[in-house]
């Protein structure tokens, strides 16, 4: 059984007009069906309004989609009761893209990493406070840092932070919403290894939502394709999308710039 | 924070000798002669004789400047004079009327924040539900009705019909229900609706939504996030009644015969009895100065990035 099964979801937006007629119905996902196996990491491939976060918020759970169905470790997240579904929430986390949205402006970094742990598991403070350091010093932060507020961290520290919490609870998927594209270019290789760290150390999942091509198959074990809510294709290795003659991906390929300017053309 | 509070506590210093400054300036830009008012006060034909003495009893016939000085230096040393009508001792008479004011004070503060923190708060998060519009009507009743009449009203029903509480002064608690009531709703209809909507607010924030993905029960999400931080706007609402409510409520106190100081200082206008109006410039001054410093340190309290700002500029 594999850990989390998107089955046949259909979404679309109602862009409600003045008058009821013109009433539009924007298709953001139409029929994606893929799964995620346990240890493995899918990337999600697709330019802007292709669909990316609608999905991601789908399989979070907050947002229903008007047909289909989201098994997460063989349960129906949206038919669950509310026990089930505050178990499967456990070992279902995300880190979003902008960090500072994501974390209450008025909390230090302890109760932010805390949150979670204070939420599912009995510990005594000093037990918690423990946990906190030593997933602080996980994700290459430190003790010092306990005390500080969000507004007191770069963004870059504040997505370790987020990613921290996200971990703590030891989940099994992690949905990474668009979470190293904010980010400067060092930065985000540095997350990008610490996640993998982490992907292995905890056997963890991921669904990696991204534009970025490139972070997308430094991570990846799967990558799939999402253009204007389809799910175009699903890709096992490198080769395989780069030999695609499939219009979507060969534009996207022609994105990509050269590592080298000599090689980088503009007019082809 | 300790270096804060004393700097925020000297200030204190110029705003007081701004504030004689401008209360002497107006008290002699009036064209009413206190010694004139005293006389018509005491039912006595007043005669250039008589004006002169009395101006010269009062300091009157003195140079404005010294008489400004001399003020302050009273002043400084905890001395607000006689009363011209009187003729007692100003802070005796204020420090006696003191304690009844304050009652009044917290005792409808007490009221205001028991009912409005509950009811904003429900009204928020239950928006468009029966405790919303019930609210909303509340809060349209009391901000609108006014308070001479609405404490009228409720002697008529609480104390003459009904002979729950006392028609008038003071004494037991059962004497602050009714004034403290008067003065509370317009409060309540205010705070609910500053409460509701920073909630609603709030609740629109991202992390808001992200905590409950997380699985963040809602219990703890309504707690630590969403109340915490609605109840900011609150608060700094509070601070700025404080000081009205300490020296604004002589109408309430009026109906009820309540013995705070605030008909005594408003006889004072009247009469033109300048140490006591001087006192009560400057004693309203304190109140709004110190009731905005306790509502600054608490809203540092509960905003920690306030507080950051405020050493960032030291």
């Amino acid at each position: 059984m594999s850990l989390l099964q998107v089955n046949r979801v259909n979404h679309s937006y109602n862009s409600k007009r003045f008058f009821k007629w013109k009433d539009q119905m924007n298709k953001a996902l139409s029929d994606i069906s893929f799964s995620i196996e346990e240890g493995k990491c899918v990337g999600l491939l697709g330019t802007s309004g292709a669909g990316k976060s609608t999905l991601g918020k789908v399989i979070l759970g907050i947002q229903r989609p008007q047909q289909g169905q989201i098994l997460f470790q063989g349960h129906d997240i949206y038919n669950a009761d509310k026990r089930t579904r505050q178990m499967l929430r456990r070992d279902l986390q995300v880190v979003f893209q902008d960090s500072y949205s994501a974390v209450n402006p008025r909390m230090t970094a302890e109760r932010i990493i805390s949150e979670p742990l204070e939420n599912y598991e009995k510990l005594t403070v000093g037990e918690r406070r423990k946990t906190v350091i030593s997933l602080l010093e996980r994700v290459d932060l430190s003790e010092k840092d306990l005390k500080k507020y969000p507004h007191q961290f770069s963004g870059g520290q504040l997505q370790r932070i987020n990613i921290a919490r996200a971990i703590s609870l030891k989940p099994k998927l992690i949905v990474l919403d668009e979470s190293v594209s904010s980010v400067d270019m060092v930065t985000q290789s540095l997350i990008l290894d610490l996640l993998k760290g982490l992907k292995e150390d905890f056997g963890l999942s991921y669904l990696f939502i991204t534009h970025d091509i490139k972070a997308a198959f430094s991570i990846s074990d799967t990558i799939g394709v999402l253009e204007k809510g389809e799910l175009i294709q699903m890709y096992d290795s490198k080769d395989q999308f780069f030999s695609s003659k499939h219009p979507v991906v060969m534009q996207m390929k022609d994105s990509i710039l050269a590592e080298h300017p000599r090689f980088r053309s503009i007019f082809n | 924070m300790g270096t804060y509070i004393l700097k925020r506590i000297l200030a204190i210093i110029p705003i007081f000798l701004l504030v004689t400054l401008l209360t002497f300036g107006m008290i002699n830009l009036s064209p009413v002669d206190p010694a004139e008012a005293y006389l018509v006060a005491s039912h006595i034909q007043p005669t250039d004789e008589l004006l002169a003495q009395k101006r010269q009893e009062f300091g009157l016939d003195q140079p404005l400047l010294t008489q400004y000085v001399n003020t302050i230096v009273s002043i400084s040393q905890f001395d607000f004079g006689k009363s011209y009508i009187t003729n007692k001792p100003v802070w005796e008479e204020v420090s006696s009327r003191m304690p009844a004011t304050i009652q009044l004070t917290f005792g409808s503060l007490l009221i205001a924040i028991v009912v409005s923190i509950p009811l904003g708060f429900l009204a928020g998060i239950k928006k468009n539900s029966a405790i919303d519009h019930f609210s909303r009507i509340l809060s349209f009743i009391g901000a609108s009705i006014p308070s001479f009449w609405l404490g009228y009203l409720f002697i008529f029903f609480f104390s003459v019909k009904l002979d729950l509480f006392p028609v008038e002064g003071i004494g037991t608690w059962k004497h602050l229900v009714l004034p403290s009531l008067t003065l509370a709703l317009p409060l309540i209809a205010l705070y609910t609706r500053l409460l509701r909507a920073s909630v609603l607010e709030n609740l629109q924030e991202p992390y808001i939504l992200f905590a409950r993905t997380r699985g963040i029960q809602e219990k703890a999400i309504m707690g630590k996030h969403v109340l915490k931080i609605a109840i900011s706007p609150m608060i700094t609402g509070l601070g700025m009644n404080l000081g009205k409510l300490m020296t604004g409520t002589i109408i309430v106190e009026a109906v009820f015969s309540w013995p705070g100081f605030g008909r005594y200082f408003i006889e004072a206008i009247f009469n033109r009895d300048v140490p006591v109006i001087q006192c009560y410039v400057l004693l309203a001054a304190a109140i709004f100065i110190f009731s905005n410093l306790i509502i600054d340190l608490l809203q540092m309290y509960i905003d920690p990035r306030i507080s950051r700002k405020g050493r960032q500029h030291q």
